[in-house]
This record gives C-alpha cells, structure tokens and sequence, in this order.
C-alpha cells in the first residue's frame, strides 16, 4: 500500500509538473495574454498595395499595439486590397479621420499597419472605413522612379 | 539476380504484414481504451513507469540541449549583431522541433524498451497465455494501460523537455554570454505563436507518442517467446520508433506549417 502511494504520488507531482511546463510555454514564451478576444471593433481599409503585409500583422499608433488585420482580401470591382483590421476595445477613442499606412519594422522585420491620429472630434465606430490610406511602398518601384527622376534632369 | 529481387520482394511482404498487424493491433487496443479507464489504478501505474522514470532523462537532456543551442546559435548570431534573436531562435527550434522528436527519441531509448522487454518477457513466460485461460483478456489487462499512459505521459514530457531547455538557453545566453535578458524574452515573446509553435509542438508530441507507445507494445506483444526473440523486440522497437518518429516529424511538419 506505502508503495502505491508513492506511485500515485510521483505520478500527481509529474502531471502537475507536465502542466506548468505547459503553461510557462504558453505564458511565458508566446504572446498569449495580449491576445484579444471577442472584445473590440473592426475597421476597413483598402490599399493600392499591401506589399507583403499578412493576416496578424500588428496594428500600431505611435508604437503602440492596438489591435491585428483580421482579413485580407482583393475587391476585384475596385481592383484594390480590402484589408479588416481588429482594433482592441480599450482604444476606442480613435479620430475618425486618423490615415492608414503600411510600414516595415526594422530593415528585416515585417510589415504592419500604423494608424497616424487625425484632428476630428469623432471617432471610429465598428465596420468603419478608413478614408486616408497609403500603400505600402515596393522597393522596385522606388528605384524606378529614381532612376526616371534621374533622367529627367539630364535632359 | 533472380534470388536478389525474391528476397526484396520478401522483405517488403514483410514491411506491409508488420505495417498492417500493427495497424490492426490499434483498432484492438483503442477498442480497449474507454474500459481501461474504469480501473485508473493501473493507467497510474504505467504513468509512472513511462512518465516519472523518464524526467531525469529528459529533464537533463532538455536542459543540455538548450545550452548547445544557445552556445551554438550566438557565435552565428553575433557576426551580424543579432545576438539578441536568441531567444526566439531557442524558443522556435525547441518547441516546433527539438522538444518533439528528442523527447520521442529518448522516450523511446527510456520507455519503449522497458515496454517491450516486459511484454516481451510475460509472452516468454506464458504468463500472457495464462491469461487468456483465465479468460482475461491481455491486451486490455496488460496492453492498453501501458499504451495509454505512454500516449499521456508524452505530451508532458515534450513540455518539460522544451521548458527545461529553455531555461538552458536563458542561463548559457543571458548569464554566461551576456545577451541583454530584457531582449531575449520581449523577442521571444513577439515571435513565438501560442497555436502554430507551442501547440503544434504538442500535437506532434502527442502523435509520436501514438506512435512510440503503440510499436513498443506491438513489438512485445508479438515477440518470439525466447531470450533472443525478446531481445530482438527491444532493438526493433527502437529502430522502428526511430524512424517511424523521423519521418512522421516531417510528414506533420509539412502538414502544419504549409501555409505559413
């Protein structure tokens, strides 16, 4: 009987052991806890060019994340990106007519999308659009234009 | 020539009767599951044997692991000043990949063995086929219990194998190599995905140690009742578990990153 009990015991103290290495993973590790729920609102945007902007990108405002794309899509009657963005319910206070641009983090890092605040008193409610929006820019292009930019002045 | 291709032939008859009674043995064995949890007593035990006599292993490993990876990973990482990625590097590699396949490796060096040699040496010993004249049925009384707590115990122990090699990780590169400890965590945190990373890495666990636990018993169920049959079981149950885990790893690692 002592024996089993110190089987049952060892067995209790591994799964629990098990367990909070399982939740140190998914605490600690991952950014769990700044997932948001069902709470919050969403706003859409649309794009000539998302550049490589993909589905849980940050949303950001002066540095801050305030929320994730929630859908990308191509609206093939206006021939531009439909892009949904999950803005969490605590920063509801967003003027609504804030612009919308696709910027990169670092020089390696991804894409994400920053909210620059506008003047209006009003702010965004759910399943707003926002108005003022700048593409994400394509280093080729960039180059073109140098380039042309460069030819014109030899002219 | 003729003899060359025969003998081929034969083997690969052999691989598919192996891969089908292994196949078949499962349907019996998960037939067996939902009654095997009306006596946890013997399930308990089985965790125990497969589970608790395997932390030492595999919480030291984990933890070594951590620290070669750290070790590794910062003399590369600090040609191009990134020294500070090395947290999300560690993190990535040990639960996507290094926490799964080295735990299933040493589960099954630890654990398959034991499994296998037991059942091996009560099928030598009659002791199965007193059983059956008992009319109890042993692959519920002997078999199932042992399956189910290596398909428990595995999971768990991919997670410790994975925090313990983390906390490799963080003592060789944020004590002894100086990457700033702030850095190592906030990247690791911004980068690492709870479902297409931690999770992932649990669901493969949990698959290999389907896998694991299922050869294991499979090999000692069938092994032949002699001294060389039953050590024969043992190191089929390794190499098999090997590369049944090997490849596996990749089928699901094709399967659950394909998108991203």
């Amino acid at each position: 009987m002592q024996q089993t009990r110190a089987v049952e015991i060892g067995t209790g103290l591994f799964v629990f052991l098990g367990i909070v290495a399982l939740f140190f993973l998914t605490t600690r590790v991952t950014n769990f806890d700044s997932y948001e729920g069902d709470e919050g609102y969403t706003l859409t945007a649309r794009f000539d060019n998302i550049g490589s902007l993909k589905l849980r990108s940050p949303v950001s405002m002066s540095g801050v994340k305030v929320g994730r794309v929630s859908s990308i899509i191509f609206d093939d009657e206006m021939l531009e990106a439909v892009v949904e963005l999950r803005i969490d319910a605590r920063y509801s206070k967003i003027p609504n007519d804030s612009d919308a641009s696709i910027l990169t983090q670092g020089i390696l890092g991804g894409q994400y999308v920053g909210l620059e605040p506008g003047g209006s008193e009003e702010f965004f409610a759910d399943q707003d659009e926002i108005q003022f929006t700048q593409s994400a820019l394509v280093l080729e292009k960039l180059v073109s234009k140098y380039l042309f930019s460069q030819g014109d002045k030899e002219d | 020539m003729k003899r060359v291709f025969q003998d081929i032939w034969y083997s690969v008859q052999d691989f598919l009767q192996t891969f089908g009674s292994s196949q078949l043995f499962l349907v019996r064995i998960l037939a067996g599951v939902p009654a095997a949890f009306l006596r946890p007593g013997l399930i308990i035990k089985q965790i125990h044997g497969s589970g608790v006599l395997s932390l030492a292993i595999i919480g030291i490993s984990g933890f070594f692991v951590g620290m070669v990876l750290s070790l590794q990973a910062y003399n590369s990482l600090a040609r191009f000043g990134a020294t500070e990625s090395l947290g999300v590097l560690a993190a990535l590699a040990l639960t996507r990949e290094l926490g799964p396949v080295v735990t299933a490796l040493l589960f099954a060096g630890r654990a398959g063995t034991a499994l296998a040699s037991e059942i091996g040496l009560m099928r030598a010993t009659d002791q199965l086929s007193g059983m059956e004249m008992m009319a109890v049925d042993p692959v519920r009384r002997v078999v199932v219990p042992r399956f189910i707590g290596g398909v428990i115990a595995m999971p768990l122990l991919a997670a410790i194998f994975s925090a313990m090699g983390l906390f490799g990780a963080w003592l060789e590169g944020v004590m002894l190599l100086g990457v700033d400890e702030g850095a190592f965590w906030q990247q690791m945190r911004s980068q690492v995905d709870v479902y297409d990373d931690v999770l992932a890495g649990i669901l493969k666990s949990f698959v290999f140690g389907i896998a694991a636990s299922l050869l294991a018993v499979f090999e000692g169920y069938n092994s032949i009742p002699t001294a060389e049959g039953v050590s024969r079981a043992t190191t089929r149950t390794v190499v098999l578990t090997a590369l049944a885990v090997l490849v596996l790893n990749f089928m699901l690692t094709a399967a659950l990153i394909g998108e991203v």
